[in-house]
């Protein structure tokens, strides 16, 4: 029973129980499960009994059991020359590149620029400069550029993640400790050893959260890309569902959009413990 | 003479308003191998300036040093003008790659080398068991307490087999009694090694206890104010710490440097307006 309510959030355990202030107190405060849950269900009670009361026009906002029908339908059916699967693994492949290239070219630019006087005066406007603009100011251009196809979309994902990696691994190279270089240094390590061994293990801390937070921004933008023009992803089908009113199939893919993306995070955050146990130890 | 010469060294830092700090003028000694040195002084008398000079790190004003090493049954002496891993150096707590194992530290030096792994896992296994880590080689760094930390940054350094370990306040950050405790382990691998040991401190005992020599320095411009050579390491290495440290002649010399030291500070302190 006490285990119990400790899981749900409701009772205090371990040294928790003992201390007279919490408020303030981060460690004291992780949140209550029991809440939590409490949420979800109100959700869930609150759409299903507005649609069964006919509180809004299901046109505005459609009913549970559409959203779920739609659902198994274009699961089993698929949508405009696509299954679901293949919506989504559209939209994921176009990431992955986008994503990938992104890192390719700005992870050892950002290291460059942590490392090299020249290079680093020579990127900053650049990088600076590109930093805030978001990527989907972009997308007529790119389209103008390489037209409407994969090519248009990988390129503005690419934007979207190449100043978020280079300055990751520039914050990364930044953040060592001088006695740990030092240390590497009169142990005889040449330049390129104090590179690979100190400098770059150093820095993938920063590179992974770089890539946390690249990746957020990606699916972000590629959703917001095939809104405007593509032939088949997530925000493709969204899109052409609202040409026909088709809130329930519109609801629908926002639910999987948000479920992927807090899938890419959980997931992100899991090989962050597995690869960097070092994280934060230093 | 085997060991370090230095001659006339100044280190002279421009400011960006256009001043200068003289962080070291004219500082010559001779250090002889095998000897351990304690330096000793109020911050910003350049301790850390001169032991950053000898491991090659910043290369100073004007002055010359060397290190004159064995070699061949003769001598060989070369100037000091970059980091080598014949000066071996010990920083204070961080310096140890989180990212690597116990075991993968202190091996670092050898397998940078490209020394063989099987010779590196030998050396590494023997080094554990010197600073008394047997058993701890494949846990992680932030695994260990602070003091064991110290432990595997000696072995790290001890591993090349360095002609000079140059320590740049080991202990600095341990709590009393482990570094009671270290001092023991760095007065005894100094004597079982034979090694040439320099330590900074800011602990007048721990300068006391350890250094067979001593170098009180002052700052502006930073110099060496008094050198002292002391018999307590000696003692130390069969004696009880705890009794040398509370004998007479200890005490008597640890106050002396103590209020050495105050005045220094008193006179910086009593000199506002002055830029550092």
């Amino acid at each position: 029973m006490k285990s119990l309510l400790a899981w749900l959030g409701l009772a205090r355990s371990g040294v928790n129980s003992r201390k007279t202030v919490t408020f303030g107190d981060a460690s004291a405060v992780t949140g209550s499960r029991f809440w939590s849950i409490v949420a979800v269900v109100a959700l869930a009670v609150l759409w299903q009994q507005s649609s069964e009361r006919e509180w809004v026009n299901p046109l505005f906002w459609p009913t549970p059991a559409a959203v779920w029908n739609q659902f198994v339908r274009i699961a089993s059916e698929g949508y405009r020359n696509f299954t679901l699967w293949e919506h989504v693994g559209w939209s994921l492949y176009r990431i992955l590149m986008g994503f990938g290239f992104g890192c390719v070219v700005g992870i050892p630019l950002g290291l460059a620029m942590g490392l090299s006087n020249t290079i680093r005066g020579l990127f900053d406007p650049l990088v600076e400069f590109f930093r805030p603009i978001p990527p989907l100011a972009f997308i007529p251009l790119v389209i103008i550029w390489s037209g409407i196809g994969e090519r248009s979309k990988i390129l503005l994902l690419f934007l979207a993640a190449v100043w978020i990696m280079t300055l990751a691994a520039r914050s990364g190279v930044a953040s060592i400790r001088l006695s740990k270089v030092h240390a590497a240094y009169t142990l005889g390590a040449s330049r390129w050893q104090v590179l690979r061994y100190i400098i770059l293990p150093n820095a993938l801390p920063e590179i992974f959260t770089g890539m946390r937070v690249a990746m957020g921004v990606c699916w972000g933008t590629v959703v917001a890309a095939e809104l405007v023009a593509a032939e088949s992803g997530v925000g493709f089908m969204i899109m052409v569902a609202s040409t026909f009113l088709s809130t329930d199939i519109v609801v629908m893919g926002v639910i999987i959009i948000g479920i992927i993306g807090y899938s890419i995070d959980i997931l992100m955050r899991k090989l962050e413990a597995r690869l960097i146990p070092w994280k934060g130890k230093g | 003479m085997r060991g370090l010469h230095v001659e006339n060294l100044s280190m002279v830092y421009d400011l960006p308003d256009g001043g200068a700090v003289e962080a070291l003028r004219d500082v010559s000694f001779d250090l002889e191998a095998g000897e351990m040195l304690a330096v000793l002084g109020p911050s910003g008398c350049g301790k850390t300036t001169l032991l950053n000079i000898v491991a090659g790190l910043l290369r100073p004003t004007s002055g010359q040093l060397s290190l004159t090493v064995g070699k061949d049954g003769g001598e060989a002496s070369h100037p000091i003008t970059g980091p080598s891993p014949e000066r071996g150096m010990v920083f204070q707590q961080g310096a140890l790659f989180e990212w690597m194992s116990v075991a993968e530290n202190i091996g670092f030096g050898p397998r940078m080398k490209g020394a063989r792994a099987a010779a590196t896992a030998q050396r590494v296994e023997e080094l554990l068991d010197t600073v008394g880590l047997r058993g701890f080689g494949d846990k992680a760094v932030y695994e260990l307490s602070g003091g064991m930390q110290q432990r595997v940054a000696l072995a790290r350094c001890l591993a090349n087999d360095p002609e000079l370990i140059l320590m740049d306040e080991p202990l600095g950050a341990l709590d009393a009694l482990t570094r009671e405790k270290m001092q023991g382990l760095v007065l005894n691998l100094w004597h079982e090694t034979g090694k040439t040991i320099v330590l900074i401190t800011h602990s007048v005992e721990e300068a006391l206890f350890l250094g067979q020599r001593l170098f009180v320095m002052a700052p502006r411009p930073g110099r060496i104010e008094r050198e002292y050579r002391l018999d307590f390491a000696r003692q130390g290495l069969n004696g009880d710490s705890r009794e040398i440290k509370a004998s007479a002649e200890f005490t008597r010399m640890r106050e002396e440097i103590l209020a050495m030291i105050w005045e220094m500070e008193e006179e910086i302190m009593g000199r506002p307006g002055e830029e550092a």
